[in-house]
């Protein structure tokens, strides 16, 4: 819990992004978190331009993913219909960068995604925290969301379905969705394919950091203390219908931001991003991975797609199959997901380290 | 003039009232005796559509087809609860994570095993003469009354119901008293599974039985457990009721699609005003007017 202002040079830097309830508050994991993004920076330099157009989408697919981890594994909301928002930014954005064919159209289509799709969770947040809809009712609600969008946009192929000259387009989706752009008029910077890889990399990071100093920030505690016992929380005098309405709104809004980056990479959305497998996507990968880590989320989300594309590259029927059995597995094995029971096979093996140097490190993530 | 369009509302609500039940009442045995949220309901239904189809291709009569449906699904919710569900009783969510991920690996081996389609069964007994629908849809609903009915009789006055509802209620105590409570559990999950495999025969000759088949009764099944609540039978029943009124009606004025949406948003609208369910409402508002009196 303490952190050693001796640690090194930037541990005034690093001290925002750390606390109780992250896993990875020491100078080598820091190391290791440069190092990652290092790599993931340099893929494009390596294996070029297709590297980055897929690597794009994984990275877009993990920032899903860790909005999810942020809700269920720190204030224990299960949100099954998370791709509800991340389908609401993406169609948003289509609708209108569509509309506004300039740079400006892009720009707007970014901050107008974003803002519907955190308007659209804070509603449902509201309608259902303050309604006093719990746990699982949650859970099945969130999801049922997600298939009314689902339901609703696949019937959408008709051209009395267009917002202007957006068309929706039903179950073929909504095509010639523009590039991201920052600009105004035909002035500012149009984002590539190499450039947009770069661009969802530097929100995730962004994200992750923002994300790890919010939950070591005292809404943090609060949220974890609601997850753990909610009506001793509340006793304690913080509104707790609060809590969960502000960090579901938050996931949201992070959802619908790669929801945006999603359908821009790809240029097109369809109604298949609400369906029951992409629904199910989210919550794989956030059980996998830990949902109490959202490092280990980002590795699982980056580390199932990519073998699921592999596994379609090859033509192979079993990925659905690997990837179901793998969420059993993990779920019955190992309950914490991967990342955490890592984390406590390295804290076993420290604090077996008779040499007293590791053992303050050793005490500072047990308390995790 | 309006006789005939007054019958096709009735006739609609009866076929989408026992569709409802159909789909619901095998989840709503497990979550509610259970605390398992099955989200492979719907493949434990593709278990019924497939196994009886293929029984019917290979020239059993339907009637003993679908009982043969019903069997396969049963047994294999049996084996199932064995290897694994019975790891999570207690852990609602990871029930919902991990039926989800058998829910994915039994759709893609249905695929990859039988193809896309399974082989086809007609529809028996031939169209209504006054309404524009087949007399089938009448014997499901004849059907899903006579499960309800059974299974009233089954949990509230056999021997094994009160075993059963008593485990449900409290293992411990249950276990002291000699009921084996193991087997209670592994029993009352093959009951849920054989309802969902019943409801996956009974509409195999009505719907295209492919691996997405179990996705098309989810959404209602979910619906209806939810806006039921945690009372299995009357629950069941009044949601469906409700749902299937709310379905028929805007069916009627607005077509299917509208009909399904405003099911929907009714189902929404029900969790929110009413969080544990109609039977959640009625035991709040008979703990209330037991207090006035």
């Amino acid at each position: 819990m303490s952190v050693d202002s001796s640690d090194g040079p930037l541990a005034g830097l690093r001290r925002p992004f750390e606390g109780p309830n992250t896993m990875g508050n020491t100078p080598a994991f820091w190391l290791g978190f440069a190092v990652a993004v290092t790599v993931l920076a340099a893929l494009p330099v390596l294996f070029g331009y297709y590297a980055a157009e897929i690597g794009a989408v994984f990275l877009a697919y993990a920032l899903l993913g860790v909005s999810l981890a942020f809700i269920w594994g720190y204030c224990g909301i299960l949100s099954f219909g998370q791709v509800a928002f991340f389908g609401i930014g993406g169609y948003a954005f289509g609708v209108v960068a569509i509309n506004v064919p300039t740079l400006t159209g892009a720009t707007l289509g970014l901050l107008a995604a974003v803002a519907v799709s955190t308007l659209a969770a804070a509603a449902l947040g509201y309608f259902m925290f303050y309604g006093g809809v719990r746990d699982v009712y949650v859970t099945i609600l969130t999801l049922v969301v997600a298939l009314v969008l689902y339901t609703f946009t696949g019937q959408t192929a008709g051209g009395e379905w267009a917002i202007g000259d957006a068309r929706l387009g039903g179950f073929n989706g909504m095509s010639g969705v523009p590039d991201l752009a920052i600009g105004i008029g035909s002035a500012g910077l149009e984002i590539g394919i190499v450039a947009h890889y770069y661009v969802t990399l530097g929100a995730l990071a962004a994200t992750y950091l923002g994300l790890r100093a919010l939950v070591n920030s005292r809404f943090g505690y609060a949220m974890v203390a609601t997850r753990e016992d909610e009506s001793r929380t509340e006793m304690f005098g913080y509104d707790t219908t609060f809590i969960k309405f502000a960090a579901f709104t938050i996931g949201g809004a992070i959802a619908g931001l790669s929801g945006v980056l999603f359908a821009t990479q790809n240029n097109y959305i369809d109604p298949s991003v609400f369906g029951i497998t992409a629904a199910a996507l989210p919550v794989v990968w956030a059980s996998v991975g830990g949902r109490t880590s959202l490092l280990g989320t980002v590795g699982a989300a980056l580390a199932i797609q990519f073998v699921d594309y592999q596994l379609a590259l090859s033509g192979s029927e079993w990925a659905l199959v690997i990837i179901g059995s793998l969420l059993v597995f993990v779920v019955l094995v190992m309950p914490e997901g991967v990342a955490p029971r890592l984390r406590d096979l390295v804290v076993d093996y420290r604090s077996s380290d008779p040499t007293p140097a590791d053992a303050p490190a050793g005490a500072e993530e047990v308390s995790d | 003039m309006a006789t005939p369009e007054l019958l096709n509302l009735g006739f609609e609500f009866v076929e989408i009232f026992a569709f409802i039940v159909l789909a619901t009442v095998g989840l709503a045995v497990i979550f509610g005796m259970m605390g398992i949220i099955n989200l492979a309901h719907g493949e434990f239904i593709l278990v019924g559509a497939y196994t009886t189809s293929f029984a019917v291709a290979a020239g059993l009569p339907l009637a003993a087809a679908m009982a043969v449906g019903v069997l396969a699904t049963a047994a294999f919710g049996l084996v199932l609860e064995r290897l694994i569900i019975r790891r999570l009783y207690g852990r609602l969510l990871d029930s919902m994570v991990v039926t989800w991920g058998i829910s994915l690996v039994m759709i893609q081996l249905t695929r990859i095993a039988f193809g896309n389609t399974a082989p086809g069964v007609g529809i028996p007994f031939g169209q209504l003469p006054v309404v524009d629908g087949p007399v089938y849809y009448l014997v499901l609903a004849v059907v899903a009354v006579g499960v309800l009915g059974g299974l009233y009789a089954l949990f509230m006055w056999t021997d094994f119901g009160v075993r059963a509802r008593a485990t449900m209620q409290d293992e411990a105590t249950a276990r002291s008293m000699g009921v084996d409570t193991d087997r209670m559990y592994t029993a009352t999950f093959a009951i849920g599974s054989g309802l969902a495999g019943l409801a996956g025969a009974l509409y195999a000759p009505v719907m295209t039985v492919t691996p997405e088949y179990g996705t098309s009764f989810l959404v209602e099944a979910f619906v209806a457990v939810v806006v039921g609540g945690s009372s299995v039978l009357l629950g069941t029943i009044l949601a469906s009721g409700f749902l299937g009124t709310v379905n028929a009606a805007f069916t009627n004025l607005a077509g299917t699609f509208m009909g399904q949406v405003a099911m929907l948003v009714a189902a929404i609208v029900a969790i929110r005003l009413m969080p544990d369910g109609i039977t959640g409402l009625l035991s709040d508002l008979r703990e209330k007017w037991g207090e006035s009196e």
